[in-house]
């Protein structure tokens, strides 16, 4: 039965519009760069941020392209163009879209600005670094590596050793890129601003704790983009408060992100990106609320290990014992807090053929999840941003098999 | 040449090969991936280093383990695990590759518990000012977990000994490679293929002399009549264990001048310094040697190493051998194919599995490729 249009409009998020008008001035700012005599520098995903926003450089995200590429459907012909050049179409999809988009300038913003220089964080995966020295031999800038050692089990002195020595020589990378020094009082600031915009972030997620949850993963997919890009600034403090006292609010006043609210679901994995709308309304149609993910949340996950006073040395802890840096028994333990703590019935994992830190070793964590926990799990078999590998029919299909068995156990 | 069909004898089953060595020498067999592992530790301890590559068998248990995204190597190796096939094995090395070795460390260590397992967190950008300090610290680590997990405290002296034994083993692969390639038609490229591929199974004190003999007896030997004629091919890539592929080439009217495979060249170019501390003197072979593409020094690394070595063998074309789903090396291709190109050297991709593309097919896009060139 359709909701009735008022109900509809209540339920929209009010941020969204605040967000749409940042990120739009964000890359407007970024396009403009060079007349604005501003650098810019492209970032992974998990890369260390702050030193650049401390040194006035545009930080722009080839990953985030990547989920506009697939938000925006032009995923497949990208792709296809990457295969053109020689990549192979089992490479990761935000690699080869946005490799594809590099020389012409292609993609829904007519391709990112040109870097001054790249820097690389291999936590979240070794494609990266590929990616990354594809992009620095096409443009002919200089490449920062942050490498940050895989952490199977303990956090050692000499992993804390080796990435803390290349936080300085990260900044002397900058120093010689930017041509000015670095500012010791200003990185404190910075950090600070980080640590409370990931505070805040992790604060919004939280409000999903509520019944019902005011908020999906599928709108932190796209809340998220601000803790990513913009992380260490005052706009994204102010955004995030807002968002939260918007959150407070439906809590309050009793608004869901789903209209009636009867299985909680985890997901695991990045957002099927071209297909957000779909599965969402798949799962809202079946009541099912996705109210927990460890995609957005692997932005506030390292706040354990921070201390905003000494934020250049809790730093290199923070990046390398991010959430893919990790044995697969201890994300499988992270997974678990979040079932307990948002109160999950079943979770959805996504095995996406692009990124294999995130997806080979999933049916092990699918295993011990479902034995400690005796929650049901599916998995779906697709691609973030690569359309070809989703059939709509057998996922379909699945989900509907799911929610049955998530019936009969109420 | 009997030292090649022992060789031969030895890659056709060397689960086979290891459970007889262990049997009769009540020796450690310490499993290890990939090119990086710092073997010369592992000898020195006592231990006899064994190169796990998968036997290519029915990917039945492993399915429940790993997509089928994932590279043939990785589940080729759970699945001999799974299956049991590698009882044998007292232990695993598990040196940080890429990817999907990461997570393969991650499944074994939860899935298999037989054997002891140890993890080898190499660094990635090899050219950093940090990284030789890392890696000497991760060797040392290494260094005292092998010792602890064998019950042997490895001295200073053990390593020596097997540095210098390793010398021994990669000059003498050096020279047979340079002679096959220089003589073509004196060593064919499987025979070749025979002996660097036993060379990461076999008894490494038995395998220096045998390689020994081969290079001296090699040296002596005349060249093939006619053999010039053949065109000259380096083949490139990551792990093969297709003798096969020598064959489609040579049928083909050519003949492999060199490689840069991670089970050929790239497991024993480079000699480790004998007078330095031994450690640290390891971490120098591994930091120097040619690299892999999952780890970083320089932009164009690979590019001007691969040039290098076609010009210095006269080669007039290059084969890429890559495993699927291997992203490393995934990434490489279309750069290392355009700096060939620009240095007029053409190039062609094969992608595999644990099985070669169906015979007729490889055939003849080998064929035409050398016709080509
Ligand atoms: S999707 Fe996975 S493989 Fe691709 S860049 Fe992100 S972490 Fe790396
Ligand atoms: S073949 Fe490639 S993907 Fe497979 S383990 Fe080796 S480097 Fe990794």
């Amino acid at each position: 039965m359709a909701e009735p249009d008022e109900a509809k409009e209540k339920r929209k998020i009010k941020a969204v519009a605040k967000m749409k008008e940042i990120m739009t001035a964000y890359y407007i700012e970024a396009k403009t760069a060079e007349q604005a005599g501003k650098k810019v520098a492209w970032i992974t995903s998990g890369g260390p941020v702050e030193p650049l926003i401390a040194m006035d450089v545009i930080p722009v995200y080839p990953e985030n392209h990547g989920a506009m590429i697939g938000a925006s459907k032009m995923g497949i012909d990208l792709c296809e163009k990457a295969e053109a050049m020689g990549y192979s179409s089992d490479l990761c999809s935000y690699a080869r879209a946005d490799i594809a988009c590099a020389p012409v300038n292609g993609g829904p913003i007519g391709g990112l600005p040109r870097p001054d220089m790249l820097i690389c964080c291999n936590n979240i995966c070794g494609t990266v670094l590929k990616w990354y020295e594809v992009q620095a031999r096409h443009f002919g800038v200089p490449l920062f590596i942050l490498d940050t050692p895989f952490c199977h089990g303990e956090y050692t002195a000499e992993v804390a050793r080796y990435v803390r020595g290349q936080i300085d020589e990260y900044i002397a990378f900058l120093e010689k890129v930017c041509q000015k020094r670095f500012d010791h009082d200003r990185i404190g600031e910075v950090g600070r601003l980080s640590v409370e915009g990931q505070r805040l972030w992790q604060a919004v997620l939280d409000t999903a704790m509520n019944r019902p949850a005011p908020l999906s993963a599928f709108d932190a997919f796209f809340h998220l983009a601000l803790i990513v890009t913009l992380r260490g600034t005052q706009q994204t403090v102010d955004y995030y408060r807002m968002l939260l006292a918007e959150m407070q609010e439906r809590v309050a006043q009793g608004i869901g992100a789903v209209p009636k609210e009867t299985y909680r679901l985890l997901w695991d994995n990045l957002p099927v990106w071209y297909r957000t709308k779909w599965l969402s309304e798949k799962f809202a149609a079946h009541d099912a609320c996705l109210v927990a993910d460890t995609y957005t949340s692997a932005w506030c996950g390292a706040l354990r290990y921070v201390d905003e006073n000494d934020f250049l040395r809790t730093m290199a802890e923070c990046h390398t014992r991010i959430y893919l840096n990790i044995g697969i028994d201890q994300m499988a333990a992270q997974v678990m807090e979040m079932v307990d703590k948002y109160a999950v019935n079943g979770i959805v994992m996504h095995s996406n053929r692009s990124c294999k830190p995130y997806s080979l070793g999933q049916y092990d964590i699918q295993r011990m999840i479902q034995e400690k926990k005796g929650i049901p799990t599916v998995m779906i078999e697709a691609d973030m941003v690569d359309a070809r590998s989703f059939s709509e029919s057998q996922i379909d299909t699945r989900i509907d098999a799911f929610i049955e068995v998530l019936k009969e156990r109420r | 040449m009997k030292q090649i069909d022992e060789c031969r004898a030895v890659l056709a089953d060397p689960y086979g090969y290891a459970e007889s060595l262990k049997a009769q020498t009540g020796g450690k067999i310490v499993g290890f991936f990939c090119s990086y592992a710092p073997e010369e530790i592992i000898v020195a301890a006592g231990g006899h280093p064994f190169r796990i590559l998968g036997t290519g068998e029915k990917i039945r248990r492993a399915e429940t383990h790993l997509q089928s995204y994932c590279c043939s190597l990785v589940r080729g190796a759970l699945e001999d695990a799974l299956a049991g096939r590698l009882a044998f094995l007292d232990g695993v090395l598990f040196p940080h590759t890429c990817d999907s070795i990461q997570r393969l460390s991650d499944i074994w260590r939860l899935n298999i518990d037989r054997g002891f397992h140890l993890d080898l967190v190499l660094p990635v950008r090899l050219d950093s000012p940090g990284a030789r300090r890392y890696l000497l610290d991760v060797l040392n680590r290494f260094r005292a977990e092998l010792g602890e997990r064998l019950g042997t405290a490895i001295t200073d002296d053990d390593l020596r000994a097997a540095i210098a034994l390793y010398n021994r083993i990669r000059a003498a692969l050096t020279q047979i490679s340079r002679l096959s390639g220089d003589r073509p038609g004196l060593l064919k490229g499987s025979d070749l293929h025979q002996l660097t591929g036993a060379s990461m199974i076999m008894d490494r004190g038995a395998l220096a002399p045998l390689l020994e003999e081969v290079a001296s007896e090699l040296e002596k030997a005349q060249k093939g009549p006619g053999e010039t004629e053949r065109k000259r091919i380096i083949l490139a890539g990551g792990i093969c264990n297709h003798p096969s592929i020598y064959g489609f080439i040579e049928r083909a009217g050519a003949t492999v001048v060199g490689d840069d495979l991670c089970t050929g060249s790239r497991s024993f170019t480079g000699l480790i310094d004998e007078n330095a501390e031994p450690v640290a003197a390891i971490a120098q072979r591994l930091l120097e040697r040619v690299a892999c593409p999952a780890k970083h020094r320089g932009l164009t690394d690979r590019a001007d190493h691969l040039v290098r070595m076609a010009r210095e063998q006269r080669a007039q074309g290059l084969i890429f051998f890559l495993l699927k789903f291997c992203d490393p090396h995934a990434f490489d291709v279309p750069y290392l194919k355009a700096a060939l190109g620009e240095a007029g050297i053409p190039s062609m991709v094969i992608e595999a599995e644990d099985r070669l593309p169906a015979d007729g097919q490889l055939g003849t896009r080998v064929e035409a490729f050398i016709e080509m060139i």
